[in-house]
C-alpha cells in the first residue's frame, strides 16, 4: 500500500508539462541513438549528461530525460537489427537472428511492430518489478554497515564482466585503473593532496564525466576513423517496411513467449554482472529450447524469435535499475553512466535515496511508465521515421557526435585542459578496446572509488584498525562468497557462453557497453 | 606480444602509482589507515594483473596498418589543437575546421566537408547557445 501511494506521488511529479516534454524528448533521442550502430545507450546517455547538467535541470527532470534515453535506446536497437542485420547496440544482437529473415520475407513491418510491442511488454513488466523489488532490497541494504558496503562494491567489480567475460585479469586491471584515477585529488578524509604533483587542474580530481565521454563516445569516433567506415548504414533499397500491424493470431502465439522472457530478462537485469545482452541471449536460447526443439523455425524468421530477445533485453534494462537505485551499485555500463548522473547532481544513490529523496525515485519510476507508453506510440506508427536515420552517413554523424561531446564538457567545466584531457581519454579508450580491456570497470572505478575507500576507512575506524571486520559478519561472508564465485566462475564457463554468443553474432562491430 | 607490452606498461604504471602513493604527505588530520593504504591496494592489484598479462598473454589484437594509425594520430592531434585554439578563435570558427577535418577524413569530398563543418558549427551554436543557453567558448569576434 505504501508503495502504491509513493507511486501516486511519483505520478504527480512526473505529470508536469516540463517533465512530460523531457520524457518525450528523451524517448525520441534514445530511439535515434539506439537505432544508429555506433551510438549505444551508454554513449548516448554519456554525451547528454553534461548537456542536461549545464542546462540547469533539476535532479528529477534530468533523470527523467536520461532514463528515457536509456529506455529509448533499448527500443531503438532492434530497428537496424531487423532491417539490416546489423545490431544498433549490443543487446539487440539476438534480434538479428529472426528479425532479419522476417524482413527478407517482406515482413519487416510486422517484425518491427511485434518487437515494439515486445519491448513495451518487457519494459513494462520490468518497471513493475522495479516498483516491487527495489523497496525490499532497500530494507536489506539498510542493514549494511561500512564493511558490508565495501564488500558490496568489491562484488560489483568482481561480477561486472559477467559470465561471458573471457579475461578476468583484464577486468581486474580495468577496475584498479579506474579506482586509481578516482584517488587523484585531495583526500576526502584527511585533505592530503594525492597524485596531483602540484598540478592545479588535478586538485579537485578528474571529473568522471570527462572520462566517461572520452572513453565511450570519442573512442567510438576513433574506431570509425580507423575503419574508414564513412558511408551510411542503410541503403534506401533495403528499407522496405511493408504492412505494419501483425496478425492477431501471431500476437496471440507470442504471449507465452513474452511471459517467459520477461521473467528471465528481469532476473538477469537484477543479478550483478548479467545485463541486457545476457538477458536477450538467455531469453532467446530458452525460447528456442521450449518451443522449437528441433530447430525448424527459429533462425528462419519465427516471430517468437523476434519477440523473445526484445522482451528479454528491455526487461533486463529495467531490472538493472533495481541494484543501481536501491544499492547504488550498477551492474552494467549504461546503469553506471546513470549512476554518474546521480553523483553529478549530488544525490547519493542507495537505500538513503529512497528515504531522503523519495520524490526523485518515485518521480523517476512514474516517468519510466509514462516513457514506456510514449515509446510504444513512437515506435509503431513512426518507425518509418527512425529507419530514415539509418540513411544518414556516419561520416557526417560521427563528427557531430564528437563536437556535441566537446560542447557538453566545455560547457560544464569551461576549461580547455579538460577538453584535451577528454581527447586523451578517447585515445586511451581506443587502445584499451583494441587490447580487449573492458571500459565499464574503469568507469565504475572512477565513479565508486572514493565511496569505496571511505567505506573501507570507516569500517576500519569502527574496528580500530582490525582488518577482521571485513570478514566479521554473516552478511559480509555471503557477499564475499558471491563476489568470489562471480569472479572465478567465468574463468571456467566463459568460453562456452562466449562461443554460443559469438556464433549468433553478426560479423559487424558494435558499440561497447550495454 | 601486445599483451606482454601492455603488461610491462601496466607494471611500470603500478610501480609509479605505488611510489606516488608513498609520497602522499601526512595531514594534521589522521584516521586509522591513512590516505596511503587504499592506493597501495589498488596499485598491487594493477601490478598483479599486469604480471598475468606478461606470463599468460591472450590472442593478438588486429592492429591497424601505419596508414590507419596515422589517421587516428592526426585526428587526435586535430582534436587537441581544437581544445587549444578554442578560447583563441571562439567556438564557431574552431568547430567549422575541426568538423570539416573529421568529415573529410571519413570520406566526404573537401568542399562538402567544409559545408558540413559550417552547418554543424552554426547548428550547434544556434541550438545549444542561442536556444538552450549553454556557455560556449567566446573568441575575439564574440562567438
Amino acid at each position: 500500500m505504501e508503495t502504491l501511494s509513493s507511486l501516486a506521488d511519483g505520478f504527480a511529479i512526473a505529470l508536469t508539462f516540463e517533465n512530460l516534454l523531457l520524457a518525450l524528448l528523451g524517448c525520441f533521442l534514445g530511439t535515434l541513438m539506439g537505432a544508429l550502430p555506433g551510438l549505444g545507450p551508454a554513449n548516448g546517455v554519456a554525451i547528454l549528461i553534461p548537456i542536461a547538467f549545464s542546462l540547469g535541470l533539476g535532479p528529477t527532470p534530468s533523470l527523467i530525460l536520461l532514463t528515457s534515453v536509456y529506455y529509448g535506446a533499448m527500443y531503438g536497437g532492434r530497428i537496424s537489427s531487423i532491417l539490416l542485420n546489423i545490431p544498433g547496440d549490443e543487446p539487440a544482437m539476438m534480434t538479428c537472428l529472426d528479425g532479419y529473415p522476417m524482413a527478407q520475407q517482406g515482413k519487416a513491418g510486422e517484425a518491427l511492430s511485434l518487437s515494439g510491442i515486445a519491448s513495451f511488454v518487457g519494459a513494462f513488466f520490468a518497471t513493475c518489478g522495479l516498483v516491487l523489488l527495489a523497496p525490499q532490497l532497500v530494507k536489506i541494504a539498510l542493514l549494511f554497515g561500512p564493511a558490508e558496503y565495501f564488500v558490496l562494491f568489491t562484488l560489483a567489480f568482481a561480477t561486472l564482466g559477467g559470465i561471458s567475460s573471457t579475461n578476468q585479469a583484464k577486468s581486474a586491471f580495468a577496475a584498479a585503473f579506474g579506482l586509481g584515477i578516482a584517488m587523484i585529488g585531495s583526500d576526502s578524509q584527511t585533505g592530503s593532496q594525492r597524485f596531483t604533483f602540484d598540478e592545479i587542474h588535478l586538485f579537485d580530481g578528474i571529473d568522471f564525466l570527462i572520462a566517461i565521454v572520452g572513453l565511450f563516445a570519442l573512442s567510438e569516433v576513433f574506431i570509425f576513423l580507423e575503419k574508414h567506415r564513412g558511408g551510411s548504414v542503410g541503403h534506401s533499397g533495403d528499407m522496405k517496411i511493408g504492412r505494419l500491424l501483425p496478425n492477431l493470431s501471431v500476437l496471440k502465439r507470442c504471449i507465452p513467449t513474452m511471459g517467459r522472457s520477461s521473467v528471465i530478462g528481469f532476473i538477469s537485469g537484477v543479478l550483478p554482472g548479467a545485463g541486457a545482452s545476457l538477458g536477450s541471449f538467455l531469453s532467446y536460447s530458452l525460447e528456442k529450447q521450449t518451443v522449437d526443439r528441433e530447430g525448424k523455425t527459429f533462425g528462419k524468421g519465427d516471430p517468437r524469435g523476434v519477440v523473445a530477445p526484445e522482451v528479454g533485453n528491455n526487461a533486463a534494462s529495467g531490472g538493472a535499475l533495481v541494484p543501481m537505485l536501491a544499492l547504488g551499485v550498477p551492474g552494467s555500463g549504461t546503469t553506471a553512466v546513470l549512476l554518474a548522473v546521480l553523483l553529478q547532481l549530488n544525490i547519493t544513490p542507495g537505500p538513503l535515496l529512497f528515504q531522503k529523496n523519495p520524490d526523485v525515485v518515485w518521480g523517476l519510476i512514474a516517468a519510466l511508465f509514462i516513457a514506456n507508453f510514449m515509446l510504444l506510440a513512437l515506435n509503431i506508427p513512426l518507425v518509418g521515421l527512425f529507419t530514415r536515420v539509418l540513411l544518414v552517413p556516419t561520416r557526417i554523424l560521427m563528427p557531430v557526435v564528437a563536437m556535441v561531446s566537446f560542447v557538453g564538457i566545455y560547457s560544464i567545466t569551461g576549461s580547455t585542459f579538460d577538453v584535451m584531457l577528454m581527447v586523451g581519454f578517447g585515445i586511451l579508450g581506443w587502445v584499451l578496446r583494441k587490447l580487449d580491456v573492458p571500459l565499464v570497470p574503469i568507469i565504475l572505478g572512477i565513479l565508486l572509488g572514493n565511496e569505496m575507500e571511505v567505506n573501507l576507512r570507516r569500517a576500519l575506524t569502527i574496528s580500530d584498525g582490525d582488518w577482521g571486520i571485513l570478514v566479521g559478519s554473516p552478511l559480509v561472508l555471503i557477499l564475499w562468497a558471491v563476489a568470489i564465485i562471480g569472479f572465478v566462475l567465468p574463468i571456467f564457463l566463459s568460453r562456452r557462453v562466449k562461443r554460443n554468443m559469438e556464433a549468433a553474432r553478426p560479423s559487424e562491430e558494435i558499440a561497447a557497453g550495454d | 606480444m601486445s599483451d606482454r607490452i601492455f603488461g610491462a606498461v601496466g607494471l611500470a604504471l603500478a610501480a609509479f602509482y605505488i611510489w606516488a602513493a608513498s609520497i602522499i604527505p601526512n595531514s594534521f588530520m589522521v584516521d586509522v589507515i591513512g590516505p596511503r593504504t587504499f592506493p597501495y591496494i589498488v596499485g598491487t592489484i594493477m601490478a598483479l594483473s599486469s604480471l598475468i598479462f606478461i606470463f599468460r598473454p591472450s590472442g593478438e589484437p588486429e592492429w591497424p596498418a601505419v596508414r590507419e594509425l596515422s589517421e587516428i594520430a592526426f585526428a587526435a592531434a586535430v582534436m587537441f589543437l581544437y581544445g587549444w585554439v578554442l578560447p583563441e578563435l571562439g567556438f564557431v570558427i574552431s568547430t567549422i575546421f575541426a568538423t570539416a577535418y573529421l568529415t573529410w577524413r571519413l570520406g566526404t569530398k573537401p568542399l562538402a566537408s567544409l559545408v558540413t563543418g559550417l552547418a554543424t558549427s552554426v547548428g550547434i551554436y544556434v541550438v545549444f547557445h542561442l536556444i538552450l543557453g549553454l556557455s560556449l567558448a567566446k573568441g575575439p569576434l564574440g562567438f
